[in-house]
């Protein structure tokens, strides 16, 4: 059955007409860790369906004072994308003993397939304490330009402090990227929530 | 009574189905008129600012200042507004321009970041009150249902100062309770806000 409001189709044969709006930030996937893993692969939806992909990493707790890191696939089954990025932070402890705004150059690459950084800052173990924030990645199936991405993360350090970091830069390889696998330094990831929306 | 399309449920009890619409879900938009506050608060005039959404984003458009060189700031409760007054360690830095180009920064901003503070969260630095200034941005806020987690926000403010110039205003932090927070205070640090918009959406 379809409908049909004032001679123009809304939805017919089980789907929304592709003329009526529905907003423009679609959820692909959700990802929800409840037992610890020392890496969280996302190897589906990342296509040319969206030209903009958006990570967000809700409540991310992990097991050791670690950095939680991020790599891509083009084309193999390995995360080795080659990559150059920037990253940078903004650190305040919670005793108000310290406070900075750094550019990180130990955290950022310079033509490297290893891991990129998405915090700077080790984490704290607290029950209460994780890791939010995003990663937007842009046109990853495009084989002609390299591929950008821009990230930020929000979290509480061993201090304890609040920090947040902000990441940016793109994959060289003119290869699909098609997987993305966020993983720790050390331990695991115990639990959270990654949810991954397509844009546009 | 639902509506099903080639065997695919479409709508159901009042909500469209799972693969259906957006996941930027419009909740509530609240209008300043000369007013001291702005508050969203779960459960109030159609706000839902619970555990049904893993982040919330609020939107300011064209927030304008009744007094001139003021701050925007913001607070959280978890008592349904009762008591806005949530213990908060963040970080706020700034990048500024005049209008005679004189820039400066990013710049580590001392009396703009919290350290456990449960005072309001500034925003900007000096929003002006000329009839063409206003402020915008948006602010993330995880979770705030979660009885477990602290919860992280990040914002971001471009400001139009008084001095004239341009600032970009950067803060992220959280709120250090395990507390379910359900409610947010929008205010000036002197004035009214007079004008401008804040939307609430829910990231589903």
């Amino acid at each position: 059955m379809g409908v049909i409001s004032n001679g123009t189709t809304m939805l017919d044969s089980g789907a929304l007409d592709s003329g009526v709006a529905t907003g423009k930030l679609t959820l692909i996937s959700t990802t929800t860790i409840s037992t610890s893993t020392s890496a969280v692969s996302i190897t589906s939806g990342i296509n040319s369906t969206y030209d903009k992909y958006v990570f967000k990493l809700i409540n991310i707790h992990v097991s050791a004072q670690a950095y939680l890191q991020v790599n891509f696939r083009d084309g193999s089954t390995a995360y080795d994308a080659n990559k150059i990025t920037t990253m940078y932070y903004a650190s305040h402890k919670e005793d108000d003993s310290d406070q900075e705004l750094v550019f990180g150059a130990g955290n950022s690459l310079e033509l490297s397939t290893g891991i990129q950084r998405l915090t700077s800052g080790e984490m704290d173990l607290s029950n209460d304490s994780n890791i939010c924030g995003y990663l937007c990645l842009y046109n990853p199936s495009n084989t002609t330009h390299v591929k950008h991405f821009i990230a930020q993360t929000e979290y509480m350090t061993n201090s304890p402090s609040a920090e947040t970091s902000y990441i940016a830069g793109f994959c060289i390889a003119t290869a699909a990227i098609d997987g993305i696998q966020f993983t720790m330094s050390s331990g695991t990831i115990d639990s959270g929530i990654i949810k991954l929306y397509g844009v546009g | 009574m639902g509506l099903i399309s080639n065997g695919s449920t479409i709508f159901d009890s009042g909500s469209m189905a799972s693969g259906f619409g957006g996941s930027l879900v419009f909740i509530k938009k609240l209008t300043a008129s000369s007013s001291s506050t702005l508050s969203f608060v779960n459960g109030s005039s159609g706000v839902v600012l619970d555990g049904t959404y893993k982040e919330y984003l609020f939107t300011f458009k064209n927030l304008h200042t009744s007094s001139d060189d003021d701050q925007f700031k913001f607070n959280f409760s978890i008592d349904s507004g009762s008591n806005y007054n949530i213990a908060k360690t963040s970080t706020h830095f700034y990048i500024i321009n005049t209008e005679g180009d004189s820039n400066s920064g990013p710049t580590y901003y001392n009396g703009g970041d919290l350290a456990q503070g449960t005072g309001e969260q500034i925003t900007t630095l000096e929003s002006g009150a000329d009839n063409d200034e206003c402020d915008a941005g948006y602010l993330h806020l995880f979770n705030p249902g979660s009885t477990t987690f602290v919860k992280n926000f990040i914002c971001q403010m471009s400001e139009t100062g008084a001095t004239p110039r341009a600032s970009s205003n950067h803060i992220a932090g959280y709120g250090n309770t395990t507390s379910a927070i359900n409610a947010v205070q929008f205010t000036y640090h002197q004035g009214n806000i007079d004008a401008g918009d804040i939307c609430l959406y829910g990231i589903s």
